[in-house]
């Protein structure tokens, strides 16, 4: 039996998640049009490497880095590039973002593709670039790059490998169907980490109540030297960080990353799309998502090709829309609202929620803050939400990150607790939100410093440089007039003597020119006869 | 007794001597370049380079501070820089003085390319060396490196720079404050010295 550890604090919402793991892993029917976000990892966003009206075939690459942390983005069918525009995205802001929108020709052609069957033999670099050309960035929803955590990974030795199944969120089975119905592909795609890391350990942690996935991982790893092991279940048992605490005892140092204590934690999806991009030459181009709520007519998992409008989706489980009351991508704890029902699924999006009236219940009014202290013993990452709450209530932003803010993995535990309804999540988003801005303007402000102070410099050194050249003029014509007026007294007539000397000079040889000339004429008049001298 | 006086006088005549010493060669080898309280205040200062504070400069506006002038005379730096330089001084803080201006998001210039008739006046009037060109070319404004001042727009003999205000897109977008309920009482800047007891909260 493997040993396990806790985490403090954790949660147990009601797990609604009987809701849409019943039904198969069903395929999303193609929508008419793809809307692909240039940015969907975290990083920067990429930028377009084709043009308006071209043709591209599935699993091309649409889109790619110019430089910095990020991944490329695929075409996930076959079609025309309509339009590179501004388009809804799923964000809690609801804005805008650039977008690639691609329609579907139908045909659904591949372009050439090379599997890998033996991708041992390319070599780590390799496999890794691949990863990267494959366009993954963590599926489990923050979208880290990842292959720059595999890559940080074997920068340092790695001794456990986690496999995060734990899908601790209510409403979401996305990762639970996959492991329930694709097992083989994500030990696969298991064993390529393996390989890639070497680790001594593999751990799949699969939260128990999902006793089928955890038996359908167990057998298909039986012979791969992995470990399924059953968590107890307690949300926030998903976050990274917890899921290592439980499996492995040890704790991620603040503002540190795994790798740091030896391991590396990959999501149950994101070692699928490694085993296809690696094995298949498959790049990330669809995912499973949950669709899923009570105003849904048939809740269940899809295999959405990215890029399909939620509004596709929704008409495929029989949204019933006079019983919707919001869509919520994400999980009810951690998810947000979405604005539109236009936005796209991206590489992160594991759940849409259409929340039929009163399914969460009716919004408690929010009271003062009667310091029970609940949200405290709620926290699994030992902070002190009333402190925080306070000094980000009070704009007082730098207390609150004294006290840690920025290890907030803001799971909603606290305000779920909180007997006075207090949205203490929001505030720890503004908090950190003002405090990113802070930082942003401060490193603005100090390369506006550093250029003005240049340009002072500059503008000193020009002015001085004038001034020196100004004073050299200056002396330069000073030492003229001073010669001239030392020249005045003594110099001058030798000067002038000198010169009246080469003026009679020049005389003298006009002069004896002039003669010459007239003694050759005086001879050629006397002797006319002889036309040369020289001939006598 | 006349001994006693005279080693007394003696022991604490050669302690002075000793300590004095020290302390000049402390003073001296310790010399501290410059104002060590401009730099602070520079430091919070928005360094937007504008001159709505009536200086050439954020650290000429510094050195004046220092000298005693009001710390509510730069709009770009806002509320909190005058909170943050009340904190340095420690001195009572002030709304923003409107006659300087008023507070404003984050804007750029953008010259309108195809109108520059390329004289420079506006990269002799930029605080940063933001604008890029040179005489009978057109120029361009560096956008990272604006700083939003203004001081380029006046200059221009065409009226060809535009102040755009910064578009918030989701990479810079700031969550909202959730909204206050009717038991909070939000301290204004000015009370948040005067009455701290009753205006913090509990």
């Amino acid at each position: 039996m493997t040993r396990l550890w806790t985490f403090p604090g954790g949660i147990h919402p009601p797990e609604r998640k009987a809701l849409s793991n019943a039904r198969a892993l069903r395929v999303a029917a193609l929508p008419d049009r793809l809307i692909l976000p240039l940015q969907q990892h975290v990083g920067q966003p990429a930028s377009v490497r084709v043009t308006v009206g071209q043709t591209v075939l599935k699993g091309d690459r649409l889109a790619d880095l110019d430089g910095g942390r990020g991944v490329p983005v695929h075409a996930p069918t076959s079609g025309t590039v309509d339009a590179i525009a501004q388009h809804p995205v799923p964000h809690p802001s609801g804005l805008d973002d650039l977008c690639l929108i691609l329609r579907p020709d139908g045909d659904d052609r591949w372009r050439h593709r090379e599997p890998w069957p033996d991708y041992q033999r390319r070599g780590p670099e390799a496999v890794l670039a691949r990863i990267r050309d494959a366009g993954i960035a963590g599926l489990g929803g923050a979208g880290f790059p990842t292959h720059e955590k595999l890559t940080g990974g074997r920068q340092r030795p790695i001794d456990t490998l986690i496999v995060n199944g734990a899908e601790c969120e209510p409403y979401i089975t996305a990762d639970d169907r996959t492991m329930r119905e694709r097992a083989a592909d994500v030990v696969a795609g298991i064993a390529v980490l393996q390989w890639l890391l070497s680790p001594a350990r593999t751990v799949v942690g699969i939260e128990d109540n999902k006793p089928e996935a955890i038996a359908a991982m167990a057998d298909a790893a039986r012979f791969a030297g992995i470990e399924v092991v059953a968590v107890p279940t307690l949300y926030p048992s998903g976050g990274e960080r917890q899921l290592i605490r439980i499996l492995t005892g040890r704790e991620v140092p603040s503002g540190g990353l795994p790798a740091e204590v030896g391991v590396v934690c990959q999501n149950v999806g994101t070692a699928l799309a490694v085993g296809q991009a690696v094995l298949q030459d498959h790049p990330l181009i669809s995912r499973v998502i949950t669709l899923t709520g009570t105003a849904l007519a048939e809740p269940g998992n899809v295999e959405a090709l990215i890029g399909t409008p939620v509004a596709d989706l929704m008409a495929g489980a029989g949204l019933r829309a006079d019983n919707l009351e919001r869509l919520v991508m994400g999980g009810p704890m951690m998810g947000f609202a979405l604005a539109t029902d236009a936005v796209p699924v991206t590489k992160t999006s594991n759940c849409v929620i259409a929340v039929a009236p009163g399914e969460f219940g009716q919004p408690a009014i929010e009271q003062p803050c009667i310091r029970c202290g609940e949200c405290a013993s709620a926290c699994p990452m030992t902070l002190l939400p009333q402190q925080l709450f306070w000094h980000a209530k009070s704009g007082e932003y730098d207390k609150a990150e004294h006290l840690n803010l920025f290890d907030c993995i803001e799971c909603g535990a606290c305000a779920y607790v909180c007997p006075s309804a207090i949205p203490l999540v929001q505030h720890y988003r503004h908090a950190k939100g003002e405090l990113r801005q802070r930082r942003d303007d401060q490193k603005r402000a100090d390369q506006a410093r550093e250029r003005f102070e240049a340009r002072q410099a500059r503008l000193e050194r020009e002015r001085l440089e004038k001034e020196k050249r100004r004073q050299e003029r200056a002396r330069a014509a000073a030492e003229a007039q001073a010669r001239k007026a030392n020249g005045a007294a003594a110099p001058q007539p030798d000067d002038r003597a000198a010169k009246a000397a080469l003026v009679q000079q020049a005389l003298a040889r006009k002069r004896a020119r002039a003669d010459k000339a007239v003694n050759a004429q005086k001879t050629a008049s006397a002797s006319p006869g002889d036309q040369s001298p020289t001939q006598d | 007794m006349w001994t006693s006086v005279i080693i007394a006088v003696g022991v604490l005549l050669a302690l002075s001597a000793i300590f004095g010493a020290l302390l000049g060669f402390a003073a001296d080898r310790f010399r501290v370049e410059g104002n060590a309280l401009v730099d602070d205040i520079d430091a919070l200062l928005p360094q937007t380079q504008c001159g709505q504070c009536g200086y050439p400069g954020c650290r000429p506006y510094a050195e004046a501070i220092a000298d005693g002038d009001a710390i509510n005379k730069c709009p770009p730096g806002g509320d909190s820089a005058i909170a943050a330089l009340a904190d340095l001084l420690d001195v009572e803080p002030q709304p923003l003085d409107a006659e300087h201006g008023v507070a404003q998001a984050r804007r750029v210039a953008v010259i309108r390319e195809d109108e520059c008739i390329g004289c420079t006046k506006c990269i002799q009037a930029c605080p940063v060396d933001a604008i890029l060109g040179a005489a009978k070319h057109m120029h361009t404004v560096i956008e990272q490196e604006c700083t939003g001042c203004d001081l380029c727009v006046e200059p221009c003999p065409v009226d060809c720079i535009d102040m755009i205000t910064v578009d918030t897109d989701i990479r810079n977008w700031l969550p909202p404050e959730p909204a206050l309920i009717a038991t909070d009482r939000r301290p204004s800047l000015t009370q948040a010295r005067n009455e701290r007891p009753e205006a913090s909260l509990p």
